[in-house]
């Protein structure tokens, strides 16, 4: 049997730095944080924060920053809104991907491990490198096309019904904690456009007002664009605004099956 | 500074920022034909503009009768006769056709029993010159912003506008009085950029980051505004700070305006509806600023909520499941994740939180930026500047809600147009100066190294205790100086800040320090402009001088920082005239609501 490893530069060191709470600290908890710093020729290494959290916010996010303002101002992650809007704060907490914004510490019972995204190129500590993300989502051609001219002094109608359709799968914020969680996206995010970009073909090609459905249709009949979902649903579990990818590409998977009849 | 090597780029236009404002002015641009780069700090999506919830406004008369005149007044009288009346003509007139065409863009607005685009009541917006409750508010849920910014967003991909993804911009490059470029640091890998252009745009957003509790994102530190007074130029009115009534109280995240305008209401500990003591016409519904104040004095007075009677309650429990998740879906979950609070059972605890800022770069209706010289207004050469970080001013002492989404479509687009008429695409470019960005190479080593004894966080926490205690929604001339003097020692101990990560790839110890540099220099500015304004008005409220004082205080405050955070002064006159003949000026009287 064929035996897989990670390449060494992978391994993560669990031999990494250890940072005492203060002297009288009476609600101590653990972070343990993957570092990966490119300046240095080492493998990545998880540094473990103790952290009072008496004089800490509830969330995820409170404690990294309260570690980068007071502890140890090296360590480097993505934020913003600290409202779970942004899209910014998304890495993997306690082996699950989610916005470090609205993750609750007590939502974890044991030492909290955080780790940047999963099976994305790590430029430093928690921040991924997105390009590829980004890139796949621009591929999906994420806006309007219409043949038919719009009106010219007003808004093109759309029932209630048909706005309900996009509603939701617009409210996708790219924060790529499904693409990241999804197994055929570790495998083929080279080819395979993961469910952030198919979410975002599935929003256009829904929308009322979008006249390209038959050109998105064509982009996405792929054995790797489209078709390397295999219905984990791993994207639909990750997704911090409760959307559902998976149901949006099962669905595009749908109407390529009724429009090839 | 040959340690660090400079890349250059030339471009005919450059924007720096990617929210509302930023986008629209880019695709705009490069809609034009002009070649136009888009510098931002964060991937264009995470810009603040995504967090804007209750709606845009545009007298589309939708839901009921309108007219862009009286959208106007309104935002005329809400400015509190400080906003300049040829530019908030302009932007209630453009309001329709703006957001007709953001529609047309394929904002997924919500939208009514006839497929039109749904519109909501809002603070401060009314019919037949403030008689009526207007609906202009359009909105897509309550996550409007984030409908447009992703959708401006698109625009831009569909435009293929060239984007410089978290680069930091860290000076504008000036010569001789005009501006010739940016400098700026890319932060994946750490190298230094100088982009030579014809025009530079500033769509740097505001700097709410200043006070400790702020509705405003930890990417809200005004770098437009820190670069303006770095190249010795003044930023107008800062001592306007808009309060949103209700920010989550202790997270301080926003719950919307949009709230109060699908029917819900604030009480205080007798579980009265206050508000109808202090603006019996329009009640939860008065502008910003009235809420505000009345919220504070409840407070005050012993009359707040909670064990510490510290805060007030919003209600929502009556308006039933149904509205509640068509409408408001967002706040029921920020306010069970921020607040613990279910809305359908219980009212979320609130409080007065920094949101905006009214102030910042001065500009005209093109968005060209102005200066003040031998007591004329001078344009500055080569410099624009749209959306919050800009004043234009079209909210003058207290900006409407949903206006400013309206403000950054507006002004994005006619400061792309400005430049399809003035810049000559692909015109030679002059050379840069030999030494164009040393002086900025020598801050950046300076801070990169810095051995002090004073973590950034702990400057910036300084710095926030002073503006949140002393630059309040209340003031007195005590207060204020009180202030002025600690802010005094926050901006020298900057001297002494300590940096501990001297890497070049991603150093966010190195940016928020920068970040930090930003938001002193506005600190101060908005300190001592409130100071120095002995009257009240809008958000300004002084206990000293109760009043507003049209004979002496009419005008625009310009105020300049210099390195060692010294302040000048000059004032520009507030336009009461307007554009065209189509409306007439609107004359100052008693506000009220």
């Amino acid at each position: 049997m064929a035996e897989f490893s990670l390449p060494a530069n992978s391994k993560v060191r669990k031999d990494g730095r250890l940072f005492k709470a203060p002297a009288g600290a009476k609600n101590v908890r653990v972070f343990k944080i993957y570092r990966f710093d490119p300046d240095l020729d080492e493998t990545p290494r998880l540094d473990s924060y103790e952290v009072d959290m008496d004089a800490c916010g509830p969330m995820v996010l409170d404690a990294l920053i309260k570690i980068k303002n007071e502890i140890d101002s090296t360590l480097t992650f993505r934020r913003s809104c600290r409202e779970g809007i942004c899209g910014s704060c998304a890495m993997n907490i306690d082996g699950k991907n989610g916005l470090a914004c609205v993750s609750a510490c007590s939502d974890v019972e044991h030492d909290i491990k955080i780790y940047p995204l999963p099976h994305m190129p790590v430029i430093k500590d928690l921040i991924p490198d997105l390009t590829n993300f980004y890139a796949q989502y621009a591929s999906v051609k994420p806006w309007l096309q219409t043949r038919t001219p719009a009106p010219p002094d007003g808004e093109r109608l759309q029932t209630k019904e048909d706005q309900e359709k996009v509603d939701r799968p617009s409210a996708c914020i790219l924060c790529a904690c499904c693409s990241t969680s999804c197994p055929s996206y570790w495998w083929n995010s080279d080819r395979y456009l993961g469910p952030a970009a198919l979410l975002a073909a599935y929003r256009w090609i829904v929308d009322s007002r979008d006249e390209a459905a038959g050109e998105r249709l064509d982009y996405l009949e792929d054995p790797f664009r489209l078709y390397r979902c295999h219905t984990i649903m791993n994207c639909t579990e990750a997704c911090p605004k409760d959307l559902n990818p998976a149901k949006a590409i099962g669905e595009i998977k749908q109407l390529m099956a009724h429009r090839r009849h | 500074m040959s340690e660090y090597k400079l890349i250059d780029h030339t471009y005919d236009v450059v924007v720096v920022g990617a929210g509302g404002a930023g986008l629209r002015a880019t695709f705009g641009l490069a809609e034009a034909g002009l070649s136009t780069a888009c510098l931002t700090k964060v991937f264009p999506t995470r810009s603040h503009t995504v967090a804007a919830q209750g709606g845009i406004s545009a007298a589309l008369g939708n839901m009921g009768i309108d007219d862009w005149r009286w959208h106007m007044y309104d935002t005329v009288k809400g400015s509190d006769w400080l906003g300049d009346q040829d530019a908030i003509e302009f932007m209630c007139k453009e309001a329709p056709a703006a957001v007709i065409e953001l529609e047309h863009y394929g904002v997924p607005f919500s939208r009514t029993e006839d497929g039109r685009i749904y519109q909501r009541p809002f603070g401060g917006m009314t019919t037949h010159f403030g008689k009526g409750i207007a609906q202009r508010t359009c909105a897509a849920a309550d996550r409007t912003g984030h409908a447009m910014l992703h959708t401006l967003y698109q625009q831009s991909l569909k435009h293929e506008a060239s984007f410089f993804i978290e680069y930091f911009a860290l000076d504008l490059i000036m010569e001789n009085g005009e501006c010739r470029g940016v400098i700026a640091l890319d932060m994946s890998d750490g190298t230094l950029h100088r982009f030579r252009a014809h025009m530079v745009i500033v769509a740097t957003g505001g700097y709410g980051r200043a006070w400790f509790s702020c509705t405003s994102a930890h990417t809200c530190t005004g770098d437009g505004g820190g670069m303006a007074l770095r190249a010795s130029l003044p930023l107008q009115d800062m001592e306007f700070v808009q309060f949103h009534p209700t920010g989550i109280y202790g997270a301080g995240c926003l719950i919307t305006e949009g709230s109060r305008g699908e029917g819900g209401y604030l009480t205080n500990a007798a579980g009265e509806r206050f508000m109808e003591r202090y603006a019996p016409n329009a009640k939860d519904l008065a502008s910003r600023d009235v809420v505000s104040r009345a919220m504070t004095v409840e407070i005050r007075e012993g009359r707040g909520v909670g064990a510490l009677k510290d805060h007030i309650d919003l209600h929502l429990e009556h308006l039933g499941p149904a509205v509640i998740k068509e409408r408001l879906p967002g706040i029921a979950e920020t306010a069970r994740i921020f607040a613990g609070v279910d809305v359908n059972k219980d009212p979320i605890p609130v409080l007065p939180t920094v949101h905006y800022n009214m102030g910042g770069i001065p500009c005209n209706v093109q968005g060209e930026a102005i200066t003040r010289e031998g007591g004329s207004d001078m344009v500055i050469p080569g410099l624009m500047a749209v959306g919050e970080a800009a004043c234009v001013s079209v909210h003058g002492a207290n900006r409407l809600g949903s206006n400013s989404l309206l403000d950054l479509v507006v002004f994005g687009r006619e400061a792309a147009r400005h430049c399809a008429r003035v810049v000559k695409r692909d015109a030679a470019h002059r050379a840069f100066k030999a030494d164009a960005g040393d002086s900025t190479l020598a801050r950046l080593d300076k801070i990169r190294h810095a051995k002090g004894s004073l973590r950034t966080a702990d400057i910036r926490l300084n710095m926030q205790r002073v503006m949140q205690s002393d630059a309040a929604v209340f003031r007195t001339g005590e207060s204020l100086s009180d202030g002025k003097r600690k802010l005094a020692e926050v901006f020298a101990s900057f001297a002494d800040v300590q940096v501990t990560d001297r890497s070049m790839v991603w150093n966010s110890d190195l940016v928020e320090t920068l970040e930090l540099d930003n938001l002193l220099g506005q600190a101060v500015a908005t300190m001592h402009s409130a100071e120095n304004r002995k009257e009240s008005r809008g958000a300004q409220a002084r206990e000293d001088f109760p009043n507003r004082d049209d004979q002496n205080w009419m005008k625009h405050t310009l105020c300049w920082v210099g390195a060692d955070g010294a302040t000048r002064f000059d004032y520009r006159p507030v336009h009461l005239n307007t554009l065209t003949d189509e409306v007439e000026s609107i004359p100052p009287k008693a506000r009220t609501y």
